[in-house]
């Protein structure tokens, strides 16, 4: 199971992401999740929204270079151990993690989520499934 | 509908070219020493008699002209007949230093629309179709050149001049233009323009392009005829020799016809100022055998290219030159390195990045740098930092064994590089 994930192209300079994160209040969609990774000239931002297709359309409407994207959604404890054991099954599978990033939310304190994409990414959802973790799906982001 | 403007000269036998070539030469060195005191002075300085030229094998005998000898005899020094004979002054756009004036006659002018003409008709225009000018009106010689051939064809021209890309996808629409004129780098805009309004290109009546005035790549021309769905040709000219159509492309595409009744291409080594072979570099030099206001002998334009006498399939007769190289002004000189925006060019196009790129030239210390910035497409984009790393990684490798020195790479959000209405602003240079 996967969750849609959007990326976008971010100059590394003043106001850029400010100008992106706008442009997404202004048609009312509510993020999840947000992440960014910056190398010196540019950054790729990552987002979980509610409404993606809304979210799709807006950035391209106003020439964001965007993409809609297949990330794994993990729910965890909150509690220390639970990620380490996620991990430790990925690397025993030799699954390569290339980026991951966490949110918690409001209405359920018992659980974090993990967000994350592997080079090989059927694999390590498979793997996830087979372990019997927990994984979001698209309706458990909107719901959430 | 005729393939040629003017069959007789177009298709002329060498003999006859060289005849004619030979016969107005004499009759413009006499014309230049009675009336021009600059080439007078050097023609002396050098011990030459308008009677020593006797033809175009005693060309190499004459005295060069600059561009700064248009500066220094700014402006009306260089003009050779009275300004009561003057019927139209342009203007070069002085990007690469003080501004020049030019000045024609009424043949002069006739003259120049024929040339432009036989443009017109090489790219399949006749007269009963609509040419849609968007290059500038006023002192540049793009709009009014075209609109002079398009007078002198018959066809009808709509003088749009350059600006307000919203309004010329309208009178594209409404005025059924069946080509267009104008800079590649605006097609390129305007071909963007309309898709994101949605129009849709392939329904209009437009099918023929004339593009000039700034440098373009065989890959730019491929993008614009598909984008726009015409075919592109491309028109040589300068201010200085006369506005566009010295040099027109014919449906081959391979390579432009030199108007050589009118003016003498050479290709000389750049040291030696010896004629270089066909199909060897060199810079172009213009001489004008007919232009009576403003005559110029040997100019050095400072453009690199090569000529062909190779018989060309169209059956035109006249000289072909290639696509300037880059223009010896253009050239940065980067570490020590030659380096032409054309060559930049070639390489994102090769590896299908955006078009639109800058060159950003600056100095640390004692050493030059040399970055290229390029808008980030969606083609190009990944969700991975090292996947557009790699890509970064690729074109600064790529532009170093093309260049000859290192660059950096840089990919910039799409749409923040500025979109030129003009010509291309792509080199900034932070050096001075």
């Amino acid at each position: 199971m996967f969750i849609k994930q959007l990326s976008a192209f971010v100059e590394n300079k003043q106001g850029a992401l400010s100008q992106i994160i706008s442009l997404l209040s202004e048609t009312g969609v509510n993020m999840r999740a947000v992440s960014i990774a910056d190398t010196q000239d540019f950054g790729i931002l990552r987002i979980i929204v509610n409404d993606i297709d809304v979210a799709l359309e807006t950035l391209k409407k106003n020439n964001v270079i965007v993409r809609a994207n297949n990330v794994i959604g993990v729910e965890l404890a909150d509690k220390p151990g639970s990620l380490s054991k996620v991990l430790s099954l990925l690397t025993e599978g030799g699954v390569n993690v290339e980026y991951m990033y966490a949110f918690v939310t409001p209405g359920n304190s018992n659980s974090a989520y993990l967000v994350l994409r592997a080079r090989h990414n059927e694999k390590a959802e498979k793997i996830l499934a087979d372990n019997n973790i927990k994984m979001l799906s698209e309706d458990d982001i909107k719901n959430m | 509908m005729s393939k040629y403007y003017q069959p007789e000269i177009e298709t002329a036998s060498r003999d006859e070219i060289n005849n004619l070539q030979s016969e107005r030469l004499i009759s413009a060195v006499k014309r230049v020493y009675e009336r021009v005191p600059l080439y007078r002075a050097r023609m002396d300085k050098l011990g030459i008699k308008p009677g020593d030229i006797k033809g175009i094998e005693d060309l190499g005998k004459l005295p060069f002209t600059s561009k700064q000898d248009l500066r220094d005899t700014y402006p009306y020094g260089m003009f050779a007949v009275p300004m009561e004979d003057v019927i139209r002054l342009h203007a070069s756009s002085g990007t690469t230093g003080k501004q020049i004036v030019v000045g024609y006659t009424k043949n002069d002018l006739d003259n120049w629309g024929d040339i432009v003409a036989r443009q017109l008709v090489a790219a399949g225009i006749n007269k009963s179709d609509k040419v849609h000018v968007a290059y500038g009106y006023g002192l540049f010689t793009g709009g009014l050149g075209i609109a002079e051939g398009a007078r002198r064809l018959g066809c009808t021209s709509i003088p749009v001049s350059s600006g307000n890309t919203a309004r010329q996808l309208t009178i594209m629409q409404d005025f059924e233009s069946d080509a267009i004129a104008c800079t590649p780098s605006y097609a390129m805009y305007l071909a963007e323009s309309a898709e994101k309004s949605g129009v849709d290109t392939s329904k209009l009546p437009l099918r023929a392009g004339i593009f000039g005035a700034e440098p373009w790549t065989e890959e730019m021309r491929k993008q614009i005829e598909k984008s726009l769905n015409i075919k592109a040709y491309d028109i040589y000219g300068l201010t200085e020799i006369m506005g566009p159509g010295v040099a027109y492309e014919c449906s081959e595409q391979k390579g432009m016809h030199v108007n050589e009744d009118h003016f003498i291409i050479e290709i000389l080594d750049p040291d030696t100022h010896l004629p270089v072979k066909d199909g060897e570099k060199g810079e172009i030099v213009f001489t004008c055998l007919t232009k009576e206001a403003f005559p110029l002998i040997r100019f050095r334009t400072k453009d690199i290219g090569t000529v062909t006498h190779e018989k060309c399939r169209c059956g035109r007769t006249f000289v072909r030159m290639s696509k300037p190289m880059g223009r010896i002004d253009d050239m940065l000189i980067i570490r020590g390195v030659n380096v032409f925006p054309s060559q930049i060019e070639t390489v994102l196009l090769q590896m299908n990045l955006s078009p639109n790129y800058q060159i950003i030239v600056d100095r640390k210390g004692v050493l030059d740098t040399l970055e290229v910035q390029v808008e980030i497409t969606d083609g190009t984009f990944s969700d991975t930092i090292s996947d557009i790393s790699r890509l970064e990684n690729e074109l600064a490798g790529r532009l170093k064994s093309t260049l000859g020195i290192a660059a950096k790479a840089t990919f910039v959000a799409a749409g923040s590089i500025a979109r030129s209405e003009g010509k291309a602003k792509r080199v900034i240079d932070r050096r001075n």
